[in-house]
């Protein structure tokens, strides 16, 4: 898919994220809406993967470790074809199979059960191990939340990412800059993460999370250097696409009423 | 029936660990080990010399360990994540509640060294909370082999069983107690002795102490049964409920608090079910004094003569 047909199948991610944050009553929509561009050119562009074989030992793996905004992740397996698009209206009802963390028991196409923080890496880290044990050439790609690399846990990853020369995994870093209750910046400040991780032995780039030639170009196989793990920390913005969510830390997790959600998608229908 | 264990030679489980765990490799490419450093402890020497690519050393990073196992599981390898019990099952408790019982991954844990098998190294690192924590999560089979045969037969169980488990091996000597070639049934008891008069329930390090304990019973005209229940979860209820009925009371032992682990499972199903008097040995809710292995054990009341004297205690309950 191109990056024109990318961004127009990112806004409908969005606005089917939107309407089923608004009638489900919770979610963490600030989140997804800083994640969608990042996944759907996964899942669209970057990534081998099947609907019919969602098992495949030779499929790339996409971990989702910031699990809290599995709602961007479930519309996006609807849209590939992994979930029936109608059973997105089920997220977080009664017995759905959509909970507000993804389950891979559950969920074809989720590789790994996340929600608590820092879980994800490590798990990349061992399937990125395996591919290189079968001398296999598929990848491995890891999401976290720039306020999530506050978890221990990741460093530990990384640590070992790089011992294990592990060029065959890809941590993106969604850098929207808040966390649940504050900024980064004023909670515990990560940042600037790019020296961090080189200091560590990965190769780094740096990209708009939101521009779709920027993520497609960044997730090339031909970024990666032999022998070493990439990170990609993506500037994004908490609620893209929304101008009254942007870079506003309230809506980490708050669900807009009737007329802001009408606001919402009004602007995500113009921004098509 | 006097003193069983005379003259035993005491094995190091470990051995049977590590030399079940290398035959398996051979025959099979997807078994990989991981560890956190600790490849002489876990007894890995043997493995990394045959198999240096396939054992995964992740250094000193608990948590980062046992999630590369379930990544590692999840592209088809059948890990074999082992480090001191304490560590594994404290440190990295989050990672094997998500990574492995909720993600249901193939992940085998292996809890080296575990109870007080460091003794006087004190509290931080006896891991007499491993039934507890591990047994409350689904999907994870908890297991205490007793011997060098039952720590070999449970190896090959796990290597073939499709799931992830928690394997709690020591590192302190035992005699032989099953017979050679046994084969391990998850959630199923082996009776050690036949008995009528009371029940002895153990595993691990405690099973041939309760052997030795049924003994000096046995001097005394009373005829215990003894269970070597090596599965903690899923309990053997159908065995549990026939020593209630057969023998009217049930003494377990366990290396373990008290709170939660082999004797708190055993009573859960006496109470649904057969309500008999039980007496639960083990560490009373307490960090343990300065004091070896076998000597914490003595001094929490597990000597063979002081589990035949809480047995006889207990059967004056009886109704």
């Amino acid at each position: 898919m191109d990056t024109h047909d990318l961004r127009l199948l990112a806004n409908r991610i969005r606005r089917r994220d939107l309407q089923a944050v608004y009638e489900a009553g919770a979610g963490h929509i600030g989140g997804e809406m800083s994640v969608t561009d990042l996944l759907t050119a996964l899942y669209f562009h970057t990534m081998k993967v099947d609907p019919a074989a969602p098992l495949d030992p030779n499929r790339d793996r996409l971990i989702l470790s910031k699990g809290h905004t599995a709602l961007a992740l479930y519309v996006v397996l609807s849209e590939k074809g992994f979930l029936p698009k109608e059973e997105i209206a089920t997220f977080l009802q009664h017995n759905s199979r959509l909970n507000g963390h993804p389950n891979r028991v559950k969920v074809p196409g989720v590789e790994t059960n996340t929600g608590p923080l820092g879980h994800g890496l490590p798990v990349g880290v061992g399937m990125a191990k395996a591919a290189k044990l079968d001398g296999a050439d598929w990848r491995t790609f890891v999401i976290t939340g720039d306020g999530e690399m506050q978890e221990g846990s990741n460093w530990e990853a990384i640590m070992a990412a790089a011992h294990f020369g592990l060029d065959n995994l890809t941590l993106i870093i969604d850098h929207n800059r808040l966390q649940q209750g504050a900024r980064l910046e004023d909670t515990n400040n990560l940042a600037p993460l790019p020296p961090k991780l080189a200091a560590f032995g990965w190769t780094v780039l740096e990209i708009d999370g939101h521009d779709m030639d920027q993520i497609t170009a960044a997730l090339s196989a031909d970024n990666i250097a032999s022998g070493k793990p990439t990170c990609i920390v993506a500037h994004t913005n908490k609620g893209h696409g929304i101008s009254f969510m942007s870079d506003n830390v309230a809506w980490h997790h708050k669900v807009p009423n009737e007329a802001q959600y009408k606001q919402a998608m009004q602007e995500l229908e113009n921004a098509q | 029936m006097t003193a069983p264990f005379q003259n035993a030679k005491l094995h190091d489980c470990r051995d049977a660990f590590t030399a079940a765990l290398e035959e398996l490799a051979a025959a099979d490419g997807n078994i990989v080990a991981v560890c956190n450093d600790s490849v002489g402890s876990s007894k890995l020497t043997g493995f990394r010399d045959k198999f240096p690519e396939r054992l995964i050393n992740v250094g000193i990073a608990e948590q980062n360990m046992v999630g590369v196992g379930a990544g590692l599981a999840n592209g088809g390898k059948i890990p074999f994540v082992c480090a001191a019990s304490p560590f594994l099952t404290g440190r990295a408790l989050e990672q094997i509640k998500a990574d492995v019982a909720y993600s249901q991954t193939n992940v085998k844990l292996v809890g080296i060294s575990s109870g007080m098998a460091y003794g006087e190294l004190g509290p931080t690192h006896h891991s007499i909370e491993d039934f507890a924590w591990v047994r409350a999560l689904p999907h994870v089979p908890v297991i205490a082999p007793a011997d060098r045969i039952e720590t070999d037969a449970v190896i090959r169980w796990a290597a073939t069983y499709q799931g992830g488990c928690f394997l709690r091996l020591s590192r302190v000597g035992v005699p032989d107690l099953l017979p050679e070639g046994h084969v391990f049934e998850l959630g199923r008891a082996n009776v050690l002795c036949e008995g009528s008069d009371v029940t002895i329930i153990a595993n691990g390090v405690l099973s041939h102490r309760a052997v030795t304990a049924a003994a000096v019973l046995e001097g005394q005209g009373i005829s215990a049964r003894v269970l070597n229940m090596a599965t903690v979860r899923p309990i053997d209820q159908d065995a549990i409920l026939s020593a209630a009925r057969d023998t009217g009371a049930i003494l377990t032992c366990e290396e373990h608090t008290t709170f939660g682990g082999l004797g708190s499972a055993v009573a859960e199903v006496i109470v649904d079910h057969h309500p008999v008097p039980m007496t639960r040995l083990g560490v009373p809710g307490v960090f343990a004094h300065t004091a070896s292995a076998e000597q914490l054990l003595d001094d929490f009341g597990m000597s063979p003569q002081a589990i035949a004297d809480s047995a006889v205690a207990l059967m004056g309950r009886k109704g």
